[in-house]
């Protein structure tokens, strides 16, 4: 039985999930309504001394560094030439768009005059960070969903456009990388500008640096969740044999990472604050706990890192850390110097969960009516090159599932 | 030469005439609020007895007119940092970014803009003195040229050091502003930022985005170049696999493909055990 026909089955099952979603979804229309009606003073908990909160905390902050898998493994496949993680590439080019369309619904809420947007087009500032993040945002958008169209093409069986398309996938591979690395760094590089607002313990003038790094473990995190979330929904099998050496590049990254922010805390002295823990510290300790310790700890191990459960938790830990990361940037970081204690409404609440909800049911439906899975889909032709490079693969690890 | 104001707190008297002058200059709605807001762009505050100004500093390299995004803050060549209400898209993040607190948000409007003191500018363009400082009572808001301003305070500072603080506030501040302020009690106290940076804090993110269109070129290059010599490896290796096969038969030949796996991964994996 194809998985395809196995989704099917389950699509009339109105379960505990499905009323969760009906929930949030008709929660979230509501809070839409008095968003655009009443403003953002009657939605939010933002104010003057505290102008950016949640929505841009999580939903920009998080949405694009999570989606970060995208160009990560696009870079694996087309840049490095390591086609055997090809099964992987459309799932994860598909949580990249889904990320970054919710990202600019996310802007739709958060932005005083949303239908503004379009201004940035046409009213340039070079000098403003927010401006070139604008730009590379849309940009990359259009460039996922220029990389994910084949998979439509395939499914209608337009087999012109779908050659056409894989023709420029290489330059399409490299601008996305180019506009990725710059804008995830760019969105650490926003907080350049606040250097007596943000806590020493999260400013740094490597914040840029800082993000990129942290974005790329994270998206390597969202990537194996991801498969694991579709192995739970559409009964798949795990793709150890590729999540495992991507978890390998999730530890690099994670301790380049580690070391590098404790050698900047050393250094700007925020260190020696540990010893004597506060609100900041406290915060501090869990995110880095959370973040780096525990997931570089887990994965460092052979046994936990090779086996399902273990590989899970750790990119859990890995995604969670993250975004602590991120809402204690925007948030906890920036309390102290604001006079202010921000906790969102949970109007604010409401929008981020709705997202969150939307992306799933937006990934189900994809996956549902879309070739993103090799088993699911039509099997294209094999490339020339792919196979012995598959060949290769199979044989590179023969010898680790012996051990 | 750019225009700027001079606020001398001792000869403040509180009577919120400044207030009021502005209000009625910018079209605000009243009442004068307890502090500044979209809608109230200057108060006087009182701290310990002490009166002092709210009020935009004007910087000289402003951090909001570097950060918007469609340039809907802008700096003007007269001097008064200005906002067209017209480009704003609402992302607030002069809000987040002014290290003087300055810009505030309508939060109470479904279509919101920015509010924030402009000087005056369209008196300012008919050779007109600010509104606050034409209508203070006691001169302790004064109009004019900054540098001359600068001297005047750097004067009343030498001539009577135990009335002022040894300090004019703005002379430096973020890389300088356009309003200078002097006072009798110390600048905390007075709740005003005195762990500001002295150079201009634009810089900061100017220095990482002007490097942009280098790093593009290079880094496009670079990818496209690692591409290419993945590729080529690949290709390369796949000859040599085919050329192995013509001469000795295929099942060799998937022999190396096999070796060739097993040194990778023995590259990788078992190295380092």
């Amino acid at each position: 039985m194809s998985v395809r026909a196995a989704a099917r089955r389950a699509e009339f099952r109105f379960g505990f999930y499905e009323s969760l979603f009906g929930i949030v979804v008709a929660l979230f229309a509501l809070v839409s309504f008095v968003r655009y009606t009443r403003g953002l003073g009657a939605t939010t908990n933002l104010s003057d001394e505290f102008p950016w909160g949640l929505w841009v905390g999580f939903d920009v902050l998080c949405g694009v560094g999570l989606a970060a898998g995208a160009f990560t493994l696009t870079a694996i496949v087309n840049i490095f030439n390591l086609r055997r993680f090809e099964p992987i590439v459309r799932p994860t080019v598909l949580t990249g768009f889904l990320g970054y369309v919710l990202v600019s619904v996310g802007l739709m809420f958060d932005l005083g005059q949303p239908w503004r947007i379009w201004h940035a087009l046409i009213y340039w500032n070079p000098h403003s960070v927010m401006f070139e993040v604008a730009w590379c945002v849309m940009l990359y958008t259009a460039v996922l969903a220029l990389e994910f169209v084949p998979v439509v093409f395939e499914r209608l069986r337009l087999e012109r456009p779908r050659r056409i398309f894989k023709m420029v996938s290489t330059p399409l591979v490299v601008a996305g990388v180019i506009l990725s690395t710059l804008h995830q760094s760019s969105l650490g590089s926003l907080y350049l500008i606040v250097p007596s607002k943000l806590h020493p313990l999260w400013y740094t003038p490597m914040l840029p640096y800082l993000f990129l790094i942290s974005a790329i473990a994270g998206g390597i995190a969202m990537t194996v969740l991801e498969s694991y979330l579709s192995k739970r929904a559409f009964g798949r099998h795990l793709e150890m044999d590729l999540l495992e050496p991507l978890a390998r590049g999730m530890v690099v990254a994670l301790g380049v990472y580690g070391l590098l922010r404790i050698v900047i805390l050393s250094r700007n002295g925020a260190l020696a604050g540990l010893a004597h823990p506060g609100y900041e510290e406290g915060m501090f300790m869990i995110e880095f706990a959370i973040g780096v310790l525990v997931p570089v700890g887990l994965l460092i191990i052979d046994r936990v890192r090779t086996s399902p459960s273990g590989l899970i938790a750790a990119s859990l830990c890995a995604v969670m850390g993250f975004v602590m990361n991120r809402l204690n940037i925007s948030v906890t970081g920036m309390e102290r110097a604001s006079g202010v204690r921000y906790l969102p409404s949970w109007m604010e609440i409401t929008v981020s969960l709705g997202l969150v909800a939307l992306g799933f049911a937006a990934f189900a439906l994809a996956v549902r009516y879309l070739p993103i899975f090799p088993e699911a889909a039509v099997r294209p032709v094999t490339q020339p090159g792919a196979l012995p490079d598959r060949a290769r693969a199979r044989a590179a690890l023969s010898p680790e599932s012996e051990t | 030469m750019s225009v700027g104001l001079l606020f001398d707190q001792t000869r403040c008297i509180g009577c919120g005439a400044c207030s009021a002058a502005c209000k009625e200059q910018n079209d605000l709605p009243l009442p004068i609020e307890e502090r500044t807001t979209a809608y109230t762009w200057t108060i006087v505050a009182k701290e310990d007895g002490a009166n002092i100004r709210r009020l935009c500093f004007h910087c000289l390299e402003p951090t909001c007119v570097s950060v918007c995004p469609v340039a809907a803050l802008t700096r003007t060549p007269e001097g008064p940092v200005v906002y067209d209400s017209k480009k704003c898209i609402g992302c607030r993040y002069c809000i987040m970014a002014c290290p003087f607190g300055v810009p505030k948000y309508q939060w109470d409007q479904a279509v919101p803009v920015v509010g924030k003191c402009v000087m005056c500018i369209d008196r300012v363009r008919e050779g007109k003195a600010a509104a606050c400082a034409t209508v203070c009572p006691t001169g302790a808001t004064m109009f004019g040229d900054r540098d001359a301003l600068a001297r005047e305070a750097r004067a009343r500072i030498v001539k009577e050091p135990d009335r002022y603080v040894d300090h004019i506030y703005g002379l430096t501040e973020a890389g300088g502003t356009g309003v200078l302020v002097i006072a009798g009690v110390p600048f905390a106290s007075l709740g005003m930022k005195t762990d500001l940076p002295q150079q201009p804090l634009p810089m900061l993110t100017w220095q990482v985005l002007s490097k942009i269109p280098s790093f593009v070129l290079v880094w496009g290059v670079f990818l496209l170049g690692l591409h290419w010599i993945t590729g080529r490896r690949d290709e390369v290796r796949e000859a040599e696999i085919a050329g192995d096969e013509g001469r000795e038969g295929g099942g060799d030949g998937m022999i190396r493909v096999v070796d060739e796996g097993a040194r990778r991964s023995g590259g990788r994996g078992e190295d380092g055990r």
